[in-house]
């Protein structure tokens, strides 16, 4: 099978900096892949390349291929066809992927409205309405009628990150890529949200791209990893094998130091 | 007895429900005691408490068998000079306009320690692994990490017998937050540390003693080791259940 996201030879520079260099990344249908480095890795350019967001100063080589189109060098009318459809985005911080001038409701019809019009169809207010409270009940959050109506400072963290994943998968897109969806959440928060991920993903056959620098809650819901440093990949496999053997000794630090915070812990409760 | 003791601590801001309710915390010498909890747990709110920053609506919190009160200048004085703190964001926490000597001084220049400060300072690098070449430099130079030990030197300059850290690692890489873990348990062997945290990994790897809150109560507390293999109130039980872990 083809892939769906087809990244090759990728390098970023702005005038007078290397952002990233030959990175080669490849997902297919239904596939789970972590994207895993530190900061300043490139992780994030390397997502928004994919969907063709990178800012204007920064010049791409290589080649990306989305859903069997190119991405590098598109005109924005390709882009935005390619944009939700085939892939859609989980940022990290939900107060501020959200509009705080929009009730939720609104912002979740958006989407919907618009994937219904790209599939030929025009939702009524009620139908509308209805899909945007189904979409709530999908991502579980509670109370629907209530959160529908309230701005996004009048509800938790946990809840705001239910919102934006409910709008990314409004546009029922074949790729999901979420970019550290649960790095300012809670620990317990995080269980719910990485739980509510993995459960959508599997339901709704859709790939995965995570993007996270926690190595623990990557091996949790992906099946590949490629480790990223200083713009560079430096290891690639499946999650338990590059986790168990890590190859590189940047990996090989990453891993111990995750372990010892583990083991730390002691056994698994 | 007790260094730092916190006794049946209740606060709240103007505007109704309280952030701590009846929160009791004997610190001894020596201990390196982990307080963690989610948003809304308290935690910053006992941290300010414990600094004199904010006064409990009642309860009390005595240093070495004296009442904090930050009222008491002379007072307040002395407790700085005993208790420092480092801060989560090394980016924010020091001035960016000021060179690495002047920064890790301030302490001795604020509480009017009349000693050869470069050489003070010299000493506070090479204790968390800096080089004393670096005086003249400024924050920017640094990575994160160097950031964050600047700000440990600033807060052992001066002596302090209690060190307060506030997430201090959680800003921090993966590899580079286990150095400075290691950085603070092989500080905490000369003094008592208060680590709060939302991590409770980072608290397991450091602390010998634990303390939960939730919703700011405590609701359980004790021997680390001990909480870790036998959680005893559910809400621990939900957290440690809620750690992400790393495969077999």
């Amino acid at each position: 099978m083809s892939a769906l996201l087809d990244i090759k030879q990728l390098s970023l520079h702005t005038e007078n900096v290397r952002l990233l260099y030959g990175v080669d990344l490849t997902i297919a249908p239904g596939e789970r892949v972590g994207l895993i480095g530190e900061s300043g890795s490139g992780k994030s350019l390397t997502a928004m390349a994919a969907t063709g967001l990178l800012p204007t100063n920064i010049r791409a080589s290589g080649s990306i291929t989305l859903a069997g189109r190119p991405v590098i060098d598109a005109s924005e009318h390709q882009l935005n066809l390619l944009r939700g459809s085939a892939a859609a985005v989980v940022f990290q911080e939900p107060l501020t992927a959200l509009d705080p001038l929009m009730r939720i409701g609104r912002q979740i019809a958006e989407p919907l409205r618009r994937r219904a019009a790209r599939d030929g169809q025009r939702l009524s207010g009620t139908e509308l309405d209805a899909a945007v409270l189904a979409m709530m009940g999908d991502v579980a959050l509670p109370d629907p009628e209530r959160i529908a109506r309230a701005y996004p400072h009048e509800i938790s963290g946990g809840q705001r990150q239910r919102v934006a994943i409910a709008m990314a998968l409004a546009c029922k897109p074949s790729l999901l890529i979420a970019d550290e969806p649960t790095t300012a959440l809670d620990v317990t928060t995080q269980a719910e949200i990485l739980c509510l991920l993995d459960r959508l993903v599997r339901e709704r056959n859709m790939a995965l791209l995570f993007i996270s620098h926690d190595l623990p809650v990557v091996a949790g819901i992906v099946d590949r990893v490629v480790v990223l440093r200083q713009g560079e990949v430096v290891e690639a496999g499946p999650v338990h094998q590059v986790f168990a053997h890590p190859q590189h000794a940047y990996t090989q630090s990453l891993v111990a130091a995750a372990h010892a915070f583990d083991t730390a812990l002691g056994a698994a409760p | 007895m007790s260094l730092l003791k916190v006794d049946n601590v209740t606060f709240g801001y103007s505007s109704g429900k309280s952030v701590l309710a009846g929160v009791s915390l004997d610190i001894g010498p020596g201990d390196t005691i982990g307080l963690v909890g989610e948003s809304g747990s308290g935690k910053s709110t006992l941290l300010r408490l414990l600094l004199g920053l904010t006064r409990p609506n009642s309860g009390s919190i005595s240093f070495n068998g004296t009442a904090l009160d930050p009222r008491n200048a002379q007072f307040m004085r002395a407790y700085r000079r005993q208790v420092q703190i480092v801060f989560q964001d090394p980016y924010s926490s020091l001035d960016p306009r000021q060179t690495v000597l002047s920064i890790v001084a301030e302490p001795l220049r604020s509480l009017k320690i009349a000693r050869d400060h470069r050489q003070m300072v010299m000493e506070a690098l090479v204790s968390v692994g800096l080089e004393p070449t670096i005086l003249g430099r400024y924050p920017h130079e640094f990575s994160g990490g160097q950031r964050q030990r600047i700000a440990i030197a600033r807060a052992i300059v001066a002596g302090p017998s209690l060190l307060l850290a506030d997430e201090a690692v959680s800003a921090l890489d993966l590899s580079t937050r286990i150095r400075i873990v290691e950085l603070l348990k092989q500080l905490s062997a000369s003094m008592t540390l208060v680590f709060v945290s939302h991590d409770i990994g980072v608290v397991a790897a450091l602390c010998e003693k634990i303390v939960i809150l939730e919703q700011g109560r405590i609701v359980e507390s004790g021997d680390t080791k001990t909480i870790l293999a036998n959680p005893q109130h559910p809400y621990t039980q939900r957290l440690l259940a809620s750690v992400p872990r790393m495969p077999a």
